[in-house]
């Protein structure tokens, strides 16, 4: 199977490879996938006022999977958490031209992104003093 | 040297410039019926057929008469299993196979299966070997086939043909052979292994595609095979059909150069494989052998590099030419059913690779393969996910994965 330019110039120069801190409070952390299906992603962002400032991923997978995964960070910077939410898949396999038996790899990056933006979300409300308290205390 | 290099030879081979040479005048001048039997045209023909038939054979211990041509081993296949169980279904309705035969092989059980014909798959170890005591376990008094392969297409391993061959002699059932991978590559003597049928094609020694053979056992006992094609009753009426004269005197004379070369081309290829071996295990860590460590082809290296995908690793090293029991490109993601049989995870069989060496690779070949796949699996580890969580000492095998 021919894989199309796009898809190999971020196999062979994947943007953003790498890992936050997961623990950090400004952190969403994605992990999607299994090992037994050949395909995991790990995909996080860094998110400063409601806007993901940073983006990474580590991804165990065929080359669109890699590319899904590299093109879903470029895509997250610089995004706010509203906008991040409406990346479809769609939109990867059309900027990526992935061929029918490829479209699961972007269905996972859309996971991963969900997942980190829940991640993200998540942590947010647990940091937040619980907004009931605050009114009963006021 | 030059790229893209070749180490698929298990798929195919290419063609020897010396197996082409006998064949071309066979296409022009030569062009004659085989079966014509009333002008020079056809005795020509026929005369390049009957060569051809006495070098196969010899290669394998046969008689030239038990030399049935087919279109290829999947052909092959297909006639012994199902021109077999048409012709002795009176006598039984039971064949015996292993998990681990080639597709033409279980697809034509299972298409047995549905049939109304019971089918016993033999597990086989973990080094992807079956067992004559299994063998002889499953033997009913309604079986009559029992068909193992005789080198894995995948992983190499070589079965011990010989006494699955001595099972079924003690128990009067006809043994099927699929040599497919094994014929021209190690010694094959039906006579020795007691070998009724065997499936065996040229090109993957260095003969045409479109052309294979069927052996069918003449004497003690005579084998009868219903046919699958109907027509001319050529080939002692097993099967009908004008013969490829041309690939058929490639393929005679493929067999004869393996039967010459046999030996020391084995030794050479064992050399290059156990440099690659150790090229590429010497010097990664986390990577596993798949298949049998010594009962193997000599052609033959499989390897599974953890954390890494199969399919990506091979698009990092596009210019060689290589082969992945990963599924990625399945539409239901199923690894390798054969690495799967061997017990492998289904994560590391995602990442395995299988190297196939044929007669024209050379040592600088192996030198530069060993160095691609070093730098592309660092290369792949370094974004893998699964190798960063393992060497900060994460169980995989205790992560609670979202199977999709």
């Amino acid at each position: 199977m021919a894989y199309s330019e796009k898809v190999i110039d971020h196999y062979n120069n994947p943007r953003n490879v790498g890992s936050f801190q997961k623990d950090a409070d400004d952190v969403g952390t994605g992990i999607v996938g299994a090992p037994e299906c050949g395909d995991v992603m790990k995909l996080q962002i860094k998110v400063e006022n409601d806007t993901i400032v940073d983006a990474k991923f580590k991804t165990f997978g065929c080359g669109s999977a890699i590319a899904s995964s590299s093109l879903a960070t470029e895509w997250l910077k610089g995004k706010s958490l509203e906008q991040a939410q409406k990346i479809k898949n769609t939109d990867i396999v059309q900027e990526l031209n992935l061929p029918p038996v490829k479209i699961h790899c972007s269905v996972l990056a859309e996971d991963a992104i969900k997942a980190a933006l829940g991640d993200y979300q998540k942590k947010a409300i647990e940091k937040k003093p619980n907004p009931a308290e605050a009114v009963a205390s006021s | 040297m030059k790229l893209p290099i070749y180490l698929d030879n298990h798929s195919t081979t290419p063609c020897d410039p010396r197996v082409l040479e006998m064949m071309l005048p066979y296409f022009t001048e030569k062009f004659g019926n085989a079966a014509s039997r009333n002008h020079s045209f056809g005795w020509e023909a026929e005369e390049g057929v009957e060569v051809a038939r006495k070098q196969i054979a010899h290669l394998i211990h046969a008689d030239a008469k038990e030399i049935i041509f087919t279109s290829g081993a999947t052909e092959s296949d297909n006639l012994a299993l199902q021109g077999v169980v048409e012709m002795y279904r009176e006598k039984g309705d039971h064949i015996i196979t292993s998990s681990t035969e080639h597709r033409a092989v279980i697809d034509t059980a299972k298409y047995l299966e549905k049939k109304g014909i019971k089918v016993t798959f033999l597990p086989v170890d973990k080094a992807g070997m079956v067992s004559p005591d299994d063998v002889r376990n499953a033997i009913t008094d309604k079986t009559i086939l029992i068909s193992i392969m005789m080198a894995n297409n995948e992983i190499g391993t070589i079965n011990p043909v010989a006494a699955i061959g001595k099972v079924a002699k003690e128990k009067g059932i006809l043994f099927h052979c699929d040599a497919t991978q094994g014929v021209g590559k190690i010694p094959v003597n039906v006579q020795e292994m007691g070998i009724d049928l065997m499936s065996f094609t040229a090109h993957k020694i260095y003969g045409p595609k479109g052309v294979g053979a069927l052996y069918v056992r003449r004497k003690a006992p005579r084998v009868r095979l219903e046919a699958m094609m109907y027509g001319g009753g050529h080939e002692r009426g097993m099967r009908s059909g004008t013969l490829a004269v041309p690939l058929i005197v490639g393929f005679g004379k493929a067999c004869e150069l393996c039967e010459q070369e046999m030996a020391a081309e084995s030794v050479r290829m064992m050399k290059m494989r156990d440099r690659l071996q150790e090229g590429i295990m010497g010097k990664m860590d986390e990577v596993y052998l798949n298949g049998h460590p010594t009962e193997r082809l000599p052609n033959n290296l499989n390897i599974s590099f953890a954390y890494v995908e199969g399919e990506a690793l091979l698009m990092g090293v596009k210019e060689i030419a290589l082969s992945s029991g990963s599924a990625c490109t399945s539409a239901t993601l199923e690894p390798s059913y054969v690495l799967r049989a061997l017990g492998v995870g289904s994560d590391l069989a995602h990442s395995s690779i299988r190297f196939g060496l044929g007669r024209f690779n050379t040592d600088e070949e192996v030198e530069y393969t060993i160095d691609r796949m070093i730098k592309a699996v660092t290369h792949l580890r370094e974004m893998s996910p699964l190798y960063e969580m393992a060497k900060e000492g994460v169980d995989l095998k205790s992560v609670q994965w979202a199977a999709h």
